[in-house]
């Protein structure tokens, strides 16, 4: 059981730990700033936290048994001289990194390896646990990189990258917007991945076309690595063939819109979402704050509330704001209005934490 | 050499103490000064160099024109204040 949890919000990073039962904020840090994600490596122990400080750009810090010390944030190659690159509204594209969006361990075989997803668009590896970063140029140089659009953000982003757990030389990455991308050489070389997705915001010609697919999270079971599943700005999808196929599921209520996905460790068939209104509202359904999950691959659904506020709940969960620990059996999530919950059973009951946090950005456990 | 000077606000985040440095641009001047002090030069020049989009810099007492480039000139004796616009953050 992982009984530490780090909360990131936009003004903060807050600890919240396990003590006798009950969950309560041991620490904060970087109090005031804006924390956009963290990422704890199981290998080394090591705590990556990325800020995010407007003014002064992105930056990052690592943990070290007296506190935090800053290392080098991703950074983006020099523009060539002359090269006139537009975003989707026609503003030139600064190479420079906006947003950290996805902080992922390597492989067990690959000690010190991080993989690291930015807006505008960059992936980035480092081999020295943060100490420095190498853009990965062939997914940075792909003609078709230069399709991928802003989402959410008005830039696109990497927002989800899995490494596969038999072979650390394959990734899976997802853009909003831009789909799945896949490589099997430690990012020497792409696909396109995540055919039979479909977009409803796009032109009818587009619809089916996977790099259109606005993936809002995309999660891999570890114990089943052919099984992902995928939130997408206008549905849910799952895929059993590594992310080539995707089926679709429908029929789920109260809705299938939202951010984030889960799945379990060992049981590919049981995945968590939280949903909300599509598109242009974005709140939960009847103010109601509900997890769905399914046990069964999709079939079915069950809607989770005790616990939960069934009334007047406006609360909005990103995609990195829910997480589930190593057994499976603890979730946790938080939202927009800072509200923060977790579950020892799966999602049957919920514990309210606290709901006076700063707006949440990401959840995670240690 | 031109005096810079920081922002009191960036020093939560980075030391950034008063400096004195030769040039003769506002691109020569920084290079110089981030030189002895490269932590804090992230803080207000972007991934290629350029001035973070809500930085503002003034050479004795105007603001600077040429955010890319930072070619606006300066002398000996001048004093290059780095702040943040009031916009963005």
């Amino acid at each position: 059981m992982n009984d530490t949890i780090l909360v990131s919000t936009r003004k903060g990073l807050f600890w919240v730990g396990r003590k006798n039962g009950n969950w309560e904020i041991d620490q904060v840090d970087f109090l005031g700033d804006n924390v956009s994600l963290t990422l704890t490596d199981p290998r080394s122990g090591h705590h990556f936290v990325a800020l995010d400080h407007g003014h002064f750009g992105v930056k990052m810090h690592r943990s070290t048994p007296t506190g935090w010390e800053a290392i080098a944030a991703p950074a983006y190659p020099p523009k060539p001289e002359g090269l006139e690159e537009n975003d989707m509204w026609g503003r030139p594209l600064a190479w420079s990194t906006a947003r950290i969006w996805a902080l992922q361990a390597g492989g067990t075989d690959e000690p010190g390896v991080i993989w690291c997803g930015t807006l505008p668009g960059g992936l980035f590896r480092s081999t020295d646990h943060g100490d420095s970063w190498e853009m990965i140029r062939p997914l940075w140089d792909h003609p078709k990189r230069k399709q991928w659009m802003g989402g959410g953000a008005d830039l696109p982003g990497i927002h989800s990258i899995l490494v596969d757990p038999r072979n650390s030389k394959r990734v899976w990455i997802a853009v909003s917007t831009g789909g799945i991308w896949f490589t099997e050489d430690a990012g020497a070389s792409w696909t396109q991945r995540g055919d039979g997705m479909r977009a409803e915001y796009v032109a009818p010609e587009l619809t089916h076309d996977p790099i259109a697919q606005d993936v809002h999270c995309m999660a891999q079971c570890p114990a089943a690595p052919h099984r992902m599943w995928v939130q997408h700005h206008n549905g849910i999808f799952v895929s059993s063939d590594e992310g080539r196929t995707f089926n679709e599921i429908t029929g789920v209520e109260p809705s299938t819109f939202g951010f984030p996905v889960v799945v379990h460790p060992r049981d590919p068939d049981t995945a968590w979402f939280v949903p909300e209104i599509k598109d242009e509202k974005r709140i939960p359904r009847d103010g109601r704050l509900v997890v769905t999950r399914t046990r069964d691959g999709g079939e079915s659904f069950d809607i989770l509330t005790k616990g939960l506020p069934q009334q007047h709940a406006y609360d909005v969960v990103y995609r990195h704001a829910l997480t589930l620990d190593a057994t499976g059996d603890r979730l946790a999530f938080g939202s927009t209005t800072g509200g923060l919950w977790v579950s020892e059973d799966q999602g049957d009951h919920w514990s309210n934490i606290t709901c006076t946090l700063p707006p949440i950005y990401a959840v995670r456990f240690v | 050499m031109a005096k810079v000077v920081f922002t009191p606000n960036i020093q939560r985040h980075v030391v950034c103490p008063e400096a004195a440095a030769a040039g003769g641009s506002v691109r020569e001047v920084l290079d110089n000064a981030f030189a002895s002090n490269p932590q804090a030069r992230p803080y207000v020049l972007d991934d290629q160099a350029v001035l973070r989009r809500h930085m503002t810099i003034f050479v004795d007492g105007r603001a600077i024109r040429d955010r890319t480039r930072l070619s606006d000139p300066v002398t000996e004796n001048s004093t290059i204040y780095v702040f943040q616009a009031l916009s963005g953050g």
